[in-house]
């Protein structure tokens, strides 16, 4: 397969697109489900999917992915309803009650799956697509679909912008002022239930949840913004979706979910990493260069220690009388010179001026730091 | 043996097998560890496959296991890195590790008979006919070995550490100033569920092995509140299921493992709904009740705070208190069935019994001190439970 390709082929390019529509709504609506701390609704909601699918095609005998998916929307909002009837009027905690979902209803769904399977007249080959996702055999009518989803998806998260933002951030605030919390709440919900069930086709439902988590966490790493955060997640997710979906059809046709899973998860990792803000590499950086900083204006501190006791701050002193002190070296030593708050003469250092200054006032917190 | 008796029986055991460490999970709020480590145990099982060519190898166990313990591991890191929230580190982990599992069966294995659908729903139909040969003797199906030998790890392990166990998952404090390790016990159960997790693939696959172990104890503990009971009532749960699933799979002519799964589903669902005082009818009915005894105590203020014959007749309250006429005439009936009002000409007059309680009620709301609420529970029926 040459790059070209997607540019000429019809269908490998009616796949790129779906997938990359597909991967910028889960980023856009999986912001709001990892700020929400919702991150494993998705999981539960993907996997309770599964019956609707079934029971879908086993009522209407068509395989038209319209129909089947209006069954997932239907059978996931159950899922999402019952999760949060479990958590509110019972004492079970959040997690029981998703891992009770995501397995009943996904075990029920496979039950039903394999009944159909043994019916003798029943082509019910294909549906077990909808458990990995296989991007080929997107239409054009299903990337059309994804397409109007993800306008009005927008269109309603830019109408309804500082009402999602106020709830994130300060649920009663936002109540106080008189919105309608509970309104708000089921909007998002739903658009969420709404993203996950049309990327079923494409990544299937065992995987989904990663689709909408993923791009969502590696854009959290990079801003403190949640406009921005919502820009970034839509782009990493549609180059997941992009890269997954060409790695999966060079490589003979493997399942497109995992493949776009692992891209994600590639993104995450170099988030996680490399982010210059919150990331574990420069996080490193930034305590190693503190620790330095602090042992330079540990010895300085002894050597002001010594000079306070006589009257001429340039005295030279032996280097010799530091060797009591642990925190120096001579790369130490020069860096102190270096910043000018010492002179070394051969075997002899002494404070300057600048150097006594600094030293006078480092434990003075009243004093700015210029 | 035949092979019904032998598929019921490993049905039996293994909803056993997971139902005992499911307990812990869920009352340790770590339910969704259990789906985590369900998924990614596979790219342990397909190298462990690689290796022993043999899925009942205990080799092959370890393996998994180890990749179970492995992904918890990884999840805890994440989250010391505070970089996500502890539910986004379980969603991050779990798919990517699985991914890679079905990457590896996809590339490397497609013609063996560890396909990405049996994993996730397990054969049980098949595991009756692999068979423990040693020499020319059969000694049983295989799966039934390797998990009653788990499950007698886990009895064993479960009576052995009981009380610390039991100590651990309510009051971690305590546990570690008595000098037991919570990491120790927390790792123990890991490993636990990790090994029963793999044992179980084989027969149930990924995601129903989660329903194993949670679903039995989420119902079970709707129903008690004590440990004994729960375990006991989570094994029952688990046995009726794996029973009444062959039987209704047979039927129906489908997937066993899908029609425990559905079983279990519909056990839940019955017990949410009917469970005395924690199921959703109880929960709902008590709510009611409990507006209704809010509505009648702010009746009896109001009528204490009313002196004037105009305030306190029966018209006049709906005006004032702005209830609709249904509401305050339930509260009225509550009222006067108690013996705290009688009412004359349409006119309210507090009873002796009502005064006090009013009385009692006021003293509470202005000093808010627990204990004088323990007389009003005893002599009325407001605030009871």
């Amino acid at each position: 397969m040459e790059l070209t390709d997607f540019f000429t082929d019809y269908t490998l390019r009616t796949i790129t697109l779906g997938t990359a529509v597909l991967g910028a709504i889960c980023g856009m609506l999986g912001s709001f489900a990892v700020l929400r701390k919702q991150s494993l609704l998705g999981d539960a909601i993907s996997h309770a999917a599964l019956p609707g699918i079934a029971l879908a095609f086993l009522f209407t005998g068509l395989k038209d992915s319209n129909v089947l998916l209006l069954g997932a929307l239907i059978s996931g909002l159950i899922g999402t309803v019952w999760i949060r009837g479990i958590v509110t009027k019972t004492h079970l905690k959040t997690d029981t009650a998703l891992g009770l979902i995501l397995s009943l209803f996904f075990g029920f769904g496979e039950l039903v799956l394999s009944y159909l399977k043994k019916q003798p007249d029943a082509n019910q080959a294909g549906l077990d697509k909808y458990l990995f996702g296989q991007a080929a055999t997107l239409v054009e009518s299903d990337v059309m679909l994804m397409v109007i989803v993800t306008g009005i998806s927008l269109a309603v998260m830019l109408l309804f912008w500082k009402e999602f933002k106020l709830l994130l951030f300060d649920k009663n605030y936002a109540s106080t002022l008189g919105f309608n919390t509970r309104f708000i709440d089921g909007l998002i919900s739903f658009f969420i239930v709404l993203a996950i069930v049309i990327g079923l086709q494409t990544v299937g439902v065992v995987l989904m949840s990663a689709m909408l988590l993923a791009p969502a966490a590696a854009a959290r790493q990079w801003t403190n913004s949640l406009g921005m955060m919502v820009l970034l997640a839509a782009v990493f997710g549609m180059f997941s979706g992009v890269f997954g979906t060409a790695i999966s059809a060079t490589y003979n046709n493997l399942s497109t979910g995992p493949v776009i899973v692992l891209v994600a998860a590639v993104f995450v990792v170099i988030s996680f990493i490399f982010s210059p803000g919150r990331g574990i590499l420069f996080k490193q950086i930034r305590l190693i260069r503190n620790r330095r900083d602090l042992e330079l204006k540990k010895t300085l501190y002894f050597m002001y220690g010594i000079v306070e006791k006589h009257e001429d701050i340039s005295r030279p002193h032996a280097i010799r009388i530091l060797n009591s002190f642990q925190g120096f070296t001579k790369g130490t030593l020069r860096a102190l010179a270096d910043k000018n708050w010492i002179e070394i003469k051969g075997q002899d250092w002494s404070l300057t001026e600048e150097g006594f200054e600094t030293a006078q006032n480092l434990y003075n917190t009243n004093i700015p730091e210029s | 043996m035949n092979s019904e008796l032998a598929i019921i029986l490993i049905a039996c055991l293994t909803s056993v097998a997971c139902a005992i460490p499911g307990v812990f999970l869920v009352l340790r709020k770590m339910a969704l560890i259990s789906d985590a480590i369900s998924h990614s145990i596979l790219p342990g099982i397909v190298i462990g496959f690689f290796i022993t060519e043999d899925l009942a190898s205990p080799w092959l166990i370890l393996l998994a296991a180890f990749s179970g313990i492995i992904t918890v591991v990884l999840v805890e890191a994440i989250q010391k890195t505070g970089l996500v929230k502890e539910d986004t580190a379980i969603g991050l982990v779990f798919p990517a590790l699985f991914s890679i599992g079905v990457l590896l069966i996809a590339i490397y294995a497609s013609d063996i008979h560890l396909d990405a659908d049996a994993v996730l729903v397990g054969r049980l139909e098949y595991a009756a006919f692999d068979q423990l040969m040693i020499g020319n003797e059969s000694y049983g199906p295989k799966s039934m070995w390797t998990i009653s030998t788990t499950l007698l790890i886990t009895l064993a392990l479960l009576f052995a550490f009981y009380k610390e166990l039991k100590l651990s998952t309510f009051d971690i404090g305590l546990s570690s100033a008595l000098g037991f390790s919570p990491v120790l016990m927390h790792y123990g159960l890991m490993s636990i569920a990790s090994v029963t997790t793999v044992v179980s693939f084989d027969a149930v696959g990924a995601i129903l092995v989660v329903a194993l172990m949670i679903a039995p104890a989420a119902a079970a503990y709707l129903l008690t509140t004590d440990l004994n009971k729960m375990i006991l009532l989570s094994v029952l749960f688990g046995i009726v299921s794996a029973v009444g699933g062959y039987y209704f799979a047979v039927w129906l002519d489908a997937s066993i493992s899908g029609s425990i799964t559905t079983v279990l589903g519909l056990i839940f669902l019955l017990v949410y709904l009917f469970a005395p005082s924690k199921g959703l009818i109880a929960v709902l009915f008590r709510q009611k009740r409990q507006r209704i005894e809010v509505s009648l105590l702010t009746f009896l203020l109001h009528l204490n705070n009313h002196d004037s014959e105009e305030e306190r007749r029966v018209g006049h309250l709906q005006e004032h208190i702005n209830w609709g006429k249904v509401r305050s005439q339930t509260v009225l009936d509550l009222a006067e069935k108690n013996n705290m009002i009688n009412v004359q000409n349409q006119v309210v007059f507090l009873t002796k019994k009502g005064l006090e309680f009013t009385e009692k009620a006021l003293d509470y709301i202005i000093t808010n001190k627990d204990e004088k609420i323990e007389d009003m529970k005893n002599d009325f029926f407001l605030f009871r439970g």
